[in-house]
């Protein structure tokens, strides 16, 4: 293992250079007036953080280059708050380095493994003791222990049980159901066609029924992008195009990949895209993924109008919304 | 006896009589610590987590960790009588309202980022001079345990405030729980309460955040400090140094006086960045809403390469029999990061298989004289920086004017083109530094003086080095590579043959070295003149 070649000789450590401040009084002098001068400008450093904190209005706002328009309380307290800290600490190093001693010390180092002796001292002990247990001689209390000791850890499992209701079919639902109005995002809002001009787009929710609150978690599965274009742009099968209306489609905002919203809308292009991790769908082939990491085209709601002439679902979607999942059905 | 002397003596007399620690205590102050900046790296690291519980526990005065819907009320006009959760609230409310707030935030959102930082730097350091060699193996896993927290703290911290922004990331949090085989959607309504985003997973998250990894931190860097004290630090080679000593200045005067220092040091430069620039205004993105989204939503750096792998991901999934399988989230979501961090904390065992070597090491290795140890280093940083590149492939495509799926193409086959070619170069010049160094140790150091000689011949003057610094360049070990026990004397073959083999080739890539200059060498070179 080691090297047959003799190597060069350790010419052992270098001899002690004495720094100015050992052999010089007055250089020893000086350095003790830095250290001191040090101290005291984080002592200036404490009396502006008071002072900026009782003497400087919090909605005091001031311009700096760079910075731009500053908040000068913030500023300043925190201007201060760094230099009472750092000069407390270079005057400490400082300190250290020019006066107090620089002569390196050795110190022996033992290998961490223990004598020979006190590792079989070890060994016996720990047999001996572990006999007088006699756990070898009483298998029962050994194989009762090991069940109660492997079943007691169940309980804290069985206890996080509340933590949250079983998913049942929630992932697979949304609040679309068949003749739900759309409704604007936000304004709540009913829509009509007509108020959506070709290259348009926007975001819609199901209309709730009176009193029934819309929360978080309603809008991270039903939110829906209509985007209007011309319909001939429309490259979709006979009953994808069917679930459009006069150019209108509808697809959910909630990314098949991840879940973000799929908030960019490209209208050169027709392209939606994610923030997130850049998935890429094409809005006239039925939201295809063309680029990024989703696997799944996003759902696409069908819509029509009712007989008021407002945008309603034709029927719920066909499929879960957002990000997969074990038991999702992929077809 | 000066007054002062005694008083010191009656306060080392009472404490001692009660605990008996005179002895232990004198071995205490003056036990020694080697001198490099590079041993600075892991005291950032300390020290940062004192600012970050100090910073916090400050914030958490005013914080209200619940999603219970508001009206805001404070001071931050353009936010004025939105809805938005009582945490976001009470986030505006110590940006805006409480003096000295904001700087606290920006201290703790700093902190958090030069702890990760200093952490990455620190693993580098002990990494690329074998600082993880045995008998510090049990530190290095205890490492790589840290820096696995301390990316799930820090993002669980910057999702607290329950902005658009952080709302985001915990949405990807929750695609990625979703997406685990079988149990993905029963663990996701465990962890949400319900359907995302529900209306506990803020103060869920705030106990694991404040209490839970804080407590285990706490404990891991116990034992990871008190490991350095009792294994004794590690040193650079050097005249004097030897695997059996170690040279450095005591704990007492000066050590205490630099590392005390230098906590108010780095707690002076995080309060700077704190008060100059601004990190996380949350103020700009607003309440979170799952319908929305910020263009241009980056994760903190620590979690851009994850971010940046989940991005190159090609579109896999399986379909079958009514169930799914996201191979698109599980496998860079999942399954890399398990392998990087697994094959992290095993590295110390694979590399003293590949070595055969089981001995102790207290002497770091230079980086070239380890080349393979330093190319494998190279190769996973390399891999690491273009999976952080791919992470912000959007602002390098708007800043840059380049296109998101040329980036994202360049990360995809990069990603699997420039660890290798790391690997290779930086094998190539660990070699070339050591013939640097046989070079400069058998010739001495080029002075630059021309001198003519009486035939007209020009040469240049060389220089001889000084003992103390050949020595260093030619102190480390070259160990053979071990050979393969393919059959025992006997000819039976060796049932472990292959492994054998396995190791022998390993073992033979990580001992490629370039013969250092020998006592002999030098003797001969001498003659010559």
């Amino acid at each position: 293992m080691t090297n047959e070649i003799a190597p060069l000789t350790d010419p052992g450590l270098p001899e002690h250079v004495h720094r100015k401040a050992d052999v010089d009084e007055r250089a020893a002098k000086k350095a003790e007036r830095q250290v001191g001068i040090l101290f005291l400008l984080s002592v200036i450093g404490t009396l502006l953080f008071i002072f900026s904190y009782v003497g400087i209005d919090e909605d005091t706002f001031i311009f700096v280059p760079i910075m731009g328009t500053t908040n000068a309380h913030q500023l300043f307290l925190g201007l201060g708050l760094a230099m009472a800290l750092f000069f407390i600490g270079m005057a400490a190093v400082h300190w250290a380095k020019t006066l107090m001693p620089d002569h390196e010390v050795i110190d022996v180092r033992k290998e961490q493994r223990s004598k020979d002796e006190d590792r079989a001292d070890f060994v016996a002990t720990v047999k001996e003791r572990s006999a007088e247990a006699g756990l070898g001689r009483r298998p029962f209390i050994k194989r009762t222990m090991g069940l109660a000791l492997g079943l007691v850890g169940l309980s804290p499992i069985l206890l996080l049980r509340d933590l949250g209701p079983l998913p049942e079919n929630e992932l697979n639902e949304t609040n679309w159901a068949a003749g739900t109005r759309l409704v604007t995002d936000p304004g709540d809002r009913p829509i009509k066609p007509s108020d959506l001009e070709v290259g348009g787009v926007v975001q819609v929710q199901p209309a709730f029924p009176e009193g029934k609150e819309r929360h978080l978690d309603d809008i991270a599965k039903d939110s829906v992008l209509l985007i209007r274009i011309r319909p001939e742009e429309f490259n979709l099968d006979a009953e994808r195009f069917s679930w459009t209306y006069e150019g209108i489609i509808a697809f959910s905002k909630i990314c098949s990949h991840m879940g973000c919203a799929v908030a960019l809308y490209e209208q050169s292009t027709k392209h939606l895209l994610c923030p997130c991790h850049q998935s890429t769908f094409d809005v006239t082939r039925a939201a295809k993924v063309i680029f990024g990491p989703a696997a799944r085209p996003l759902p696409q709601l069908a819509i029509t109008v009712d007989s008021e002439g407002y945008l309603v679902a034709k029927a719920p979607f066909n499929e879960a919304v957002g990000p997969s999942f074990w038991e999702r059905d992929s077809k | 006896m000066s007054a002062r002397e005694r008083v010191a003596g009656n306060v080392a007399n009472y404490v001692d009589e009660r605990t008996g620690s005179a002895k232990w205590l004198k071995k205490t102050l003056t036990k020694v610590f080697p001198d490099h900046w590079s041993f600075m790296l892991g005291e950032i690291v300390l020290y940062s987590f004192i600012i970050l519980l100090l910073s916090g526990t400050f914030l958490t005065f005013w914080f209200d960790p619940s999603m219970r819907e508001v009206e805001y009320e404070g001071s931050y006009e353009p936010l004025s009588g939105l809805k938005m959760s009582a945490a976001y609230a009470s986030t505006l409310h110590i940006s805006f309202d409480v003096r000295g707030g904001l700087l606290m935030r920006q201290i703790h959102h700093w902190a958090a980022l030069i702890f990760m930082a200093a952490m990455v730097a620190h693993l580098m350091r002990v990494f690329f001079t074998g600082a993880f060699r045995k008998p510090r193996e049990f530190n290095w896993i205890i490492g790589v345990g840290l820096l696995t927290l301390g990316i799930v703290e820090g993002f669980l911290g910057y999702s607290l405030p329950d902005d658009l922004l952080s709302g985001t990331g915990i949405r990807i949090a929750e695609a990625i729980i979703q997406a685990i085989p079988v149990v993905g959607s029963y663990l996701a309504y465990f962890v949400f309460g319900g359907a995302f985003p529900g209306e506990m997973f803020i103060q869920r998250i705030y106990t694991v955040h404040i209490l839970l990894i804080p407590g285990i931190f706490l404990a891991l860097i116990t034992a990871h400090l008190m490991l350095v004290w009792y294994q004794k630090h590690t040193q650079y080679p050097g005249p004097g140094r030897t695997e059996k000593n170690v040279v450095g200045y005591p704990l007492m005067p000066v050590y205490m006086a630099k590392a005390g220092g230098f906590f108010f040091i780095v707690f002076g430069v995080t309060a700077f960045l704190g008060a100059v620039a601004s990190i996380n205004p949350i103020w700009i993105y607003g309440p979170y809403t799952p319908g929305q989204i910020g263009a241009g939503s980056q994760p903190d750096w620590y979690m851009g390469w994850l971010d940046g792998l989940v991005r190159m991901a090609p579109p896999l999934e399986t379909h079958a029999f009514g169930y799914t399988i996201s191979w698109n989230i599980l496998v860079p979501g999942l399954i890399i990061p398990g392998i990087i961090f697994t094959g992290m904390a095993l590295y110390p065992f694979i590399e003293s298989w590949m070595t055969g070597d089981k001995r102790e090491h207290h002497l770091l290795d230079r980086p070239r004289n380890a080349p393979n140890r330093t190319a494998l280093g190279a190769m996973s940083i390399t891999f690491m920086l273009v999976t952080l590149i791919n992470g912000g492939n959007d602002l390098l495509a708007t800043h840059f004017d380049l296109s998101i799926n040329q980036i994202m193409w360049f990360s995809r086959i990069g990603v699997f083109v420039l660890p290798p070619l790391a690997f290779v170069i930086t094998k190539r010049i660990c070699l070339s530094l050591q013939r640097a160094d046989r070079e400069l140790v058998l010739h001495g150091r080029e002075t630059g003086r021309l001198v003519m000689l009486p035939h007209g011949e020009f040469i240049e003057v060389h220089e001889a080095l000084s003992p103390e610094r050949a020595y260093t360049l030619t102190q480390h070990e070259q160990p053979a590579a071990i050979a393969p026990v393919v059959e025992d004397e006997n000819g039976v073959r060796n049932p472990k043959g292959a492994k054998a083999k396995l190791q022998a080739r390993l073992s033979r890539a990580h001992s490629e070295q370039i013969a250092k200059p020998t006592a002999k060498d030098m003797l001969e070179i001498e003659n010559h003149h």
